[in-house]
C-alpha cells in the first residue's frame, strides 16, 4: 500500500522518535555515576559514591518516608472513593451521571497551576497547618480518577450476566459481590492502585502549593536541582524512583494489558 | 462455637444486603455519597473559592487581602504589557509545542497502527508510556544537562563540525523540553484514530489513483483529525499550566511562574487566582472548539 519510500520515511521516523523518548534517560542514568559535579561531557570518571551518599542524607531519607506516607494513604482513599464511584456510575442509573466522569476527570484535565493554587488558597483561608495531611488531600484528589477508569473499565466488560447467574443460584448482595464481581475486579483494583500509588510518589506541581516545608521526594529533587553542590545526589535519587516506578507500573500493565494504563496515565498527568 | 459465630454473623450480612436489594437508592448513597461529598466539598469547593478570591484584591500599603468585590487584577492584566506578553508568549510555545507534538507522533504512531506484528505494536506502545512514569522532573533535568553549552548536544554539534549551538536557557529548550514531555500524549490518540482507519479505504484510494501524499492529505488525514485534536488537548493544557519548565530551562516568565511567585513571593493571592482564570478561559474556549471537531469520541 505504501510505497517504499514512504515505508523507509516512517521506519525511520519511528526509530527516531524512540532515540528522542529514550536518550535523555539513558544520559541522567550516566550522570548518576559521573565522579564530577560539573555537567560538562564526555563524563571524565565514574563512581559509585553518590549512592552511597545519598543513602546516608537524612533529607533524602525525611523525603522517602514522607512519601511513602502520603503515597499509601492516598492511594487507600483513591480506592475507596474511585470504587465506590465507579460501581455507582456502573451499577445505577442517576440523574447527572454522565457528569461524574467528567468531574473526576477535571483535576487532570484543567491545567495543573490552576488545581494547585485552588487547593492552596482554601488551605490557607481554613486555616489547615500545611503538611502530610494537606498533601494527601490533593493527592487523593487526582489520584481517586485513576482507580476510578480503571475499575469502570473492568466492570463495563464483565458481563452482567455472571451477577444475575449469581443471583438466581440464591447468593445475596454481599456473596455476589466476594464470589463474583469482586474476582473479576481485582487485577483492575490492583493496577489502579499500582498506579494511583506511582502518580503521587511522582508529583510536584499540585505538591509545591501543598507541602508547606514538608519534604517529599519530588520536591527534595525540585529543592536540590539549583543547587549545583547537590547535583550528584540529585541524579542519584532521581534515578533510584525511576527504577523503583517500574515496578508498580510494570505489574499494573501486565495487570491491566497495555491499553487500560496507557489511557490512564494519559488521563493522569497532573 | 465458630459455626455459630459465623452464622449470625452471615445473618447480619444478609439481612444488610437483603435490606440494600430492596433500597436500591440507599446502595446508590452509600456508594456514590463517599466520593461526590469528597469532590463537591474539597474540590468545587476550592475552585469555587478560588474563583470568587480572583475578585479580591491585596492592598499594597497593608499587605491585607480586601474582600471586596472588584475587577482591579482583571484590569492589571489586560492593561499592564508586561502581562499581555508573558500570555502571548505562554500561549505561543502551547500552540508550538502542541503542532510539533503532532508531527513528531506522526511516523511511530503509524508505524504501530499499520505496519508493526500485534507483538511489535504491543512493545511500541508501552515504549511510548514508560517515559511517563520517570519523575517528571527528571525528565526536564535531562534535557537541562543535554542543552547547557557544556553538555553532550554541543559537543556533538562541534564534533560534526558545523560550529557550535548554545542553547542553554532559552525559549528554545522550554519549546524541546515541553515537546518531549507531552508527545506520549499526542501520540496515543493519532494512533487509536490510525488503527482504526479501515485498510480498504486505503487500498480504494490506491486504486483509484491516488499516490501516497494524495491519499495521505485527502484520505487518511481528514480521518485522524480527532485523534489530533484529542491530542492537543493534553500537549495544549499541560503547557499552558506549567511553571517548573520554564524556570528550570528557559529564561523568561511563562502565565505559571507569575502566578507561582503572586502566590510565594508576594502573598497576592487575588492577583494569582485572576491570572489562574486565563489559561482556564483559554482551555474552556479550546474545549468547545475540541468538541465540535468530534475529539471526545477520539478520546
Amino acid at each position: 500500500m505504501e510505497s517504499r519510500l514512504a515505508r523507509i520515511m516512517i521506519q525511520g521516523g519511528t526509530a527516531l522518535t524512540l532515540v528522542f523518548l529514550y536518550a535523555p534517560l539513558v544520559i541522567v542514568l550516566l550522570y548518576a555515576f559521573s565522579d564530577s559535579i560539573g555537567q560538562s561531557w564526555p563524563i571524565e570518571d565514574f563512581t559509585t559514591k553518590w549512592f552511597g551518599i545519598a543513602w546516608r542524607s537524612p533529607d533524602v531519607r525525611e523525603a522517602l518516608s514522607h512519601s511513602l506516607t502520603v503515597a499509601s494513604i492516598a492511594t487507600i482513599m483513591a480506592l475507596l472513593l474511585g470504587s465506590a464511584a465507579a460501581f455507582a456510575v456502573h451499577r445505577f442509573s442517576f440523574f447527572g451521571r454522565n457528569s461524574v466522569s467528567f468531574l473526576l476527570v477535571l483535576p487532570i484535565a484543567l491545567p495543573g497551576i490552576v488545581t494547585a493554587i485552588a487547593l492552596n488558597s482554601t488551605i490557607n483561608v481554613l486555616g489547615i497547618p500545611f503538611g502530610i495531611l494537606t498533601i494527601v488531600i490533593g493527592h487523593a484528589t487526582f489520584c481517586i480518577v485513576v482507580v476510578y477508569n480503571n475499575v469502570l473499565a473492568r466492570l463495563r466488560r464483565t458481563p452482567t450476566s455472571l451477577v444475575e447467574a449469581s443471583m438466581d443460584l440464591g447468593a445475596d448482595g454481599w456473596q455476589t459481590f466476594r464470589y463474583v464481581t469482586f474476582p473479576a475486579i481485582r487485577t483492575a483494583i490492583v493496577a489502579g492502585a499500582l498506579l494511583a500509588f506511582a502518580l503521587s510518589f511522582d508529583e510536584i506541581v499540585v505538591t509545591n502549593f501543598t507541602a508547606g516545608s514538608t519534604l517529599t521526594i519530588p520536591k527534595f529533587i525540585y529543592n536540590n536541582l539549583r543547587l549545583p553542590r547537590n547535583r550528584p545526589v540529585v541524579n542519584v535519587v532521581a534515578i533510584a524512583v525511576l527504577i523503583l516506578m517500574l515496578i508498580p507500573v510494570y505489574i499494573a500493565q501486565r495487570l491491566a494489558g497495555g491499553g487500560e494504563t496507557a489511557a490512564a496515565r494519559t488521563q493522569a498527568e497532573p | 462455637m465458630a459455626v455459630t459465630a459465623e452464622r449470625r454473623e452471615g445473618g447480619a450480612v444478609r439481612r444488610t444486603s437483603a435490606f440494600l436489594f430492596r433500597h436500591p437508592r440507599g446502595k446508590l448513597t452509600l456508594s456514590l455519597g463517599g466520593p461526590l461529598a469528597w469532590f463537591l466539598v474539597i474540590y468545587i469547593g476550592s475552585l469555587s473559592v478560588l474563583f470568587v478570591t480572583a475578585f479580591w484584591y491585596l492592598d499594597v500599603f497593608t499587605s491585607e487581602i480586601v474582600h471586596e468585590v472588584t475587577l482591579k487584577n482583571f484590569q492589571t492584566l489586560w492593561e499592564n504589557g508586561v502581562y499581555r506578553t508573558i500570555t502571548l508568549r505562554t500561549v505561543g510555545i502551547a500552540a508550538a509545542v502542541t503542532v510539533t507534538d503532532v508531527i513528531l507522533s506522526f511516523p511511530l504512531a503509524y508505524y504501530a497502527a499499520r505496519l508493526a506484528t500485534p507483538r511489535m505494536r504491543n512493545a511500541l506502545l508501552i515504549a511510548v508510556v514508560l517515559p511517563l512514569w520517570a519523575n517528571y522532573l527528571v525528565r526536564v533535568f535531562a534535557w537541562k544537562i543535554i542543552l547547557t553549552p557544556s553538555g553532550i548536544l554541543n559537543w556533538f554539534v562541534e564534533l560534526t563540525g558545523a560550529g557550535s549551538l548554545q542553547l542553554g536557557r532559552s525559549n528554545w529548550s522550554v519549546w524541546i523540553a515541553f515537546v518531549y514531555l507531552w508527545l506520549p500524549f499526542t501520540l496515543l490518540p493519532i494512533y487509536g484514530a490510525l488503527e482504526r482507519i479501515p485498510n480498504s479505504f486505503l487500498e480504494a484510494s490506491g486504486d483509484l489513483g491516488a499516490r501516497g501524499w494524495t491519499t495521505f492529505r485527502n484520505v487518511i488525514f481528514p480521518l485522524i483529525l480527532p485523534g489530533i485534536v484529542a491530542g492537543s488537548i493534553f500537549a495544549f493544557s499541560l503547557t499552558l499550566g506549567d511553571y517548573i519548565t520554564p524556570e528550570l530551562v528557559g529564561n523568561t516568565q511563562f502565565i505559571g511562574n507569575v502566578i507561582f511567585d503572586n502566590v510565594g513571593v508576594a502573598g497576592n493571592i487575588p492577583f494569582a487566582a485572576a491570572y489562574a482564570m486565563v489559561p482556564v478561559a483559554i482551555m474552556a474556549v479550546y474545549l468547545l472548539l475540541a468538541k465540535r471537531a468530534g475529539a471526545f469520541e477520539a478520546l
